[in-house]
């Protein structure tokens, strides 16, 4: 019993003491955003890493999802016959939910490991030590610019991620199964608010995009620098985005289109 | 013994500093001083926190006790910028090279002259060739750092640490894992470049002969604590019997062969204990 | 970095596409096209009931949207619901006698008003109201009066 309250207390102190330094390190990071503004040729080198590689998986997962969406959508409502609302269906749950919250995890799977494993490597071959004996800052040169380019390509991805669906999702609904596609787009136009679904997915995106740098980066330079640590704290970075972000898209949920 | 040495022209002195990890004590108290001009090597076995001497000195890690005082500058009462003004001065060579990975050998040798000057690229690429020339690696500029071996990249990481002519260059473990060839040509390559370029250097490393035969001046560490010091003859020569044993490389002397335990025989008869 | 010039022309690409996903999200998807841009001018019919009538439902003529409600609020001297509606100003011959009522979309869907033309020539101006309004039906008063009265027949 002594020893359960042993181990809890002391999993309580070392999750703290990880907060803390993961907060530490988030201001860090944030206090060398002017000096990466000065130098834009690192965060559009970063740009490329993060955004463009994400590009494919994150398109074709959309349009598969998309697509997915519009024949599911499509047998249920046909059971009402309301076929001619799977646009909004399809639009609402991409824009709303599903475009944010699966492009961030896919986002933390692609680039997130990436990140982390990196800078870990970094980390182990003594790369950031080294930078900083060059009198280089390693958080300005290394660490801020990959997290801004997480917090520019998310919302992005998202945007692309939602738009690719929708479009797929009209193609199997009035390319494969006869919706009318003028009811498709237009009850679509009616029902989707900009301010409260679009923008709010937005949002959504951009704080996702924020949570899962911050994880990636900071796992990756809090890595035991050793291969064994590396490879745990990519890990890591995976199953702590996925939850921040499956836990933070419920809170945000609820307080965007809560009454 | 610890003050014996004069520190008028010390360009690096070491006073009284202390250092633990955890309950390990790293240093105790120990005092050193590093001349200008001159090669000084710091000595001793794996684990004895000579690595961790060098990032002392660089400000990476700070002292529970004592100071360190770079040319004339206290490092760890230094405010920011001014520690990055100094280790400007300083370069320092990794035992892994510590070459950007993403960068070709031409790109990490001219970084830290882009980081800290505005000089034109015409003049970045004069000058790195020149470091580079002076490694004898011109011609391996394009090659990307997974293409080296251990020994080249040892070298382009020395280009890449006279890139900002500093004053002193620490290198850690310089000749460990390097096959002849390669050692012979590091050796050469420290000695030219200290006697050329007027550096101070500071070689940790536990290989006796090589580190012997260039340094002007060594320091014996053992158990935190300086255990010889004095030019590589008044080491050889010295009396400690500790010194000897490390010297000679001897497998029983002061240090043991064996961890510490208890008696082999009561050991083994202690049937029906796991442990 | 040989490279530079076609990772920058990649990053362009990625970046012109998310605006493009974003504008198409924007103006393609969602009702942004659909106001703020188009002239109105704003009515006033007074209701005694509104139902579940909100702001930003559509006002329609003859079944085509000519407008939304901007505003919904109670008169506590009349206990009347004072609905405003903007009308887009293309429509601007609207008859003073036209009569306004709220109807629902289908049995479940949202509730509108729809404005039935009169034959006056004098056209409804900024701020004018109409006189002949008719409730929301409130479906549970509806069934509710339809079975008393089938109660009474059987009598």
């Amino acid at each position: 019993m002594i020893r359960i309250l042993q181990y809890l207390g002391k999993s309580t102190r070392t999750s703290f003491t990880k907060l803390g330094r993961a907060t530490y390190f988030l201001l860090q990071t944030v206090s060398g955003i002017p000096s990466v503004l000065l130098r834009p040729r690192l965060l559009l080198n970063q740009l490329y890493s993060v955004g463009v590689l994400s590009f494919l998986i994150i398109t074709i997962s959309g349009l598969f999802v998309g697509m997915v969406l519009g024949l599911q959508g499509y047998y249920t409502l046909s059971d009402f016959g309301a076929e001619e609302t799977l646009g909004v269906m399809v639009a609402a749950s991409l824009v709303r939910e599903l475009g944010p919250v699966v492009s961030a995890l896919l986002f933390a799977g692609r680039a997130g490991s990436a990140l982390t494993a990196e800078i870990g490597l970094m980390k182990a071959t003594e790369q950031l030590s080294g930078m900083e004996m060059m009198a280089v800052d390693p958080i300005k040169r290394i660490i801020t610019p990959r997290f801004l380019a997480g917090l520019l390509a998310m919302p992005l991805l998202a945007a692309l991620f939602s738009a690719v669906g929708i479009i797929g999702g009209q193609i199997i609904g009035s390319g494969l199964l006869g919706v009318d596609e003028g009811a498709y787009w237009s009850q679509m136009q009616a029902s989707i608010d900009f301010h409260d679904d679009i923008l709010n997915g937005v949002i959504k995106s951009i704080v996702f995009g924020f949570v899962t740098s911050w994880i990636a980066l900071f796992e990756g330079s809090d890595a035991i620098p050793t291969s064994e640590g590396v490879s745990r704290a990519t890990t890591r970075t995976v199953v702590n985005s996925a939850f921040s972000i499956l836990g933070l898209d419920f809170i945000l949920t609820a307080l965007m289109f809560g009454e | 013994m610890d003050n014996s040495v004069s520190s008028q022209d010390s360009l690096v002195s070491v006073r009284n500093l202390s250092f633990s990890r955890g309950d390990k004590i790293i240093f105790d108290d120990i005092s050193l001083d590093f001349e200008r001009g001159k090669i000084s090597a710091i000595m001793g076995p794996s684990g004895t926190g000579k690595t961790t001497l060098l990032k002392l000195i660089g400000g990476q890690l700070f002292p529970d006790k004592g100071s360190i005082t770079v040319d004339g500058q206290n490092v760890h009462k230094l405010r920011r910028t001014e520690l990055y003004n100094l280790r400007k001065r300083l370069g320092m060579l990794f035992q892994s090279g510590a070459l950007l990975t993403d960068m070709s050998v031409y790109d990490n040798v001219a970084f830290p002259l882009r980081e800290h000057t505005h000089l034109p690229e015409s003049m970045i690429r004069t000058l790195v060739l020149m470091k580079l020339q002076a490694v004898g690696l011109r011609g391996a500029r394009n090659l990307m750092p997974n293409e080296l071996s251990g020994g080249m990249a040892r070298r382009i990481a020395l280009a890449r640490a006279i890139a900002l002519d500093p004053m002193m260059i620490l290198y850690d473990e310089p000749f460990t894992g390097q096959d002849p060839i390669s050692m012979g040509v590091l050796v050469h390559l420290i000695k030219s470049l200290n006697n050329i370029l007027g550096l101070t250097s500071i070689i940790v490393s536990h290989d006796v002969h090589d580190t012997s035969a260039i340094a002007d001046y060594i320091y014996v560490l053992s158990g935190g604590k300086i255990v010889g010091q004095g030019t590589p003859k008044e080491i050889q020569q010295s009396d400690s019997e500790w010194v000897q044993q490390f010297m000679t490389g001897a497998a029983d002397g002061p240090v043991h062969f064996h961890y510490p335990a208890k008696d082999y025989v009561d050991d083994l008869m202690s049937v029906g204990k796991r442990y | 970095m040989q490279h530079t010039s076609t990772q920058d022309t990649l990053v362009g690409l990625f970046v012109a596409a998310g605006i493009v996903g974003l504008f198409f999200l924007s103006m393609q998807v969602s009702n942004l096209s659909s106001f703020g841009d188009e002239e109105s001018y704003t009515i006033i019919a007074r209701f005694e009931n509104s139902g579940g009538l909100k702001v930003k439902s559509p006002v329609s003529a003859a079944g085509v949207k000519i407008g939304k409600v901007s505003s919904i609020s109670f008169d506590p001297k009349t206990y009347q619901s004072v609905v405003h509606m903007s009308i887009y100003t293309q429509y601007n011959t609207i008859p003073t006698d036209t009569s306004a009522s709220i109807y629902t979309a289908g049995l479940l869907g949202e509730q509108y008003v729809n404005l039935d033309p009169g034959g006056s020539e004098e056209y409804l101006q900024q701020d004018s109201a109409i006189e002949i309004t008719q409730s929301a039906i409130i479906l549970e008063k509806a069934i509710g009066q339809f079975l008393f009265k089938s109660a009474a027949e059987k009598k």
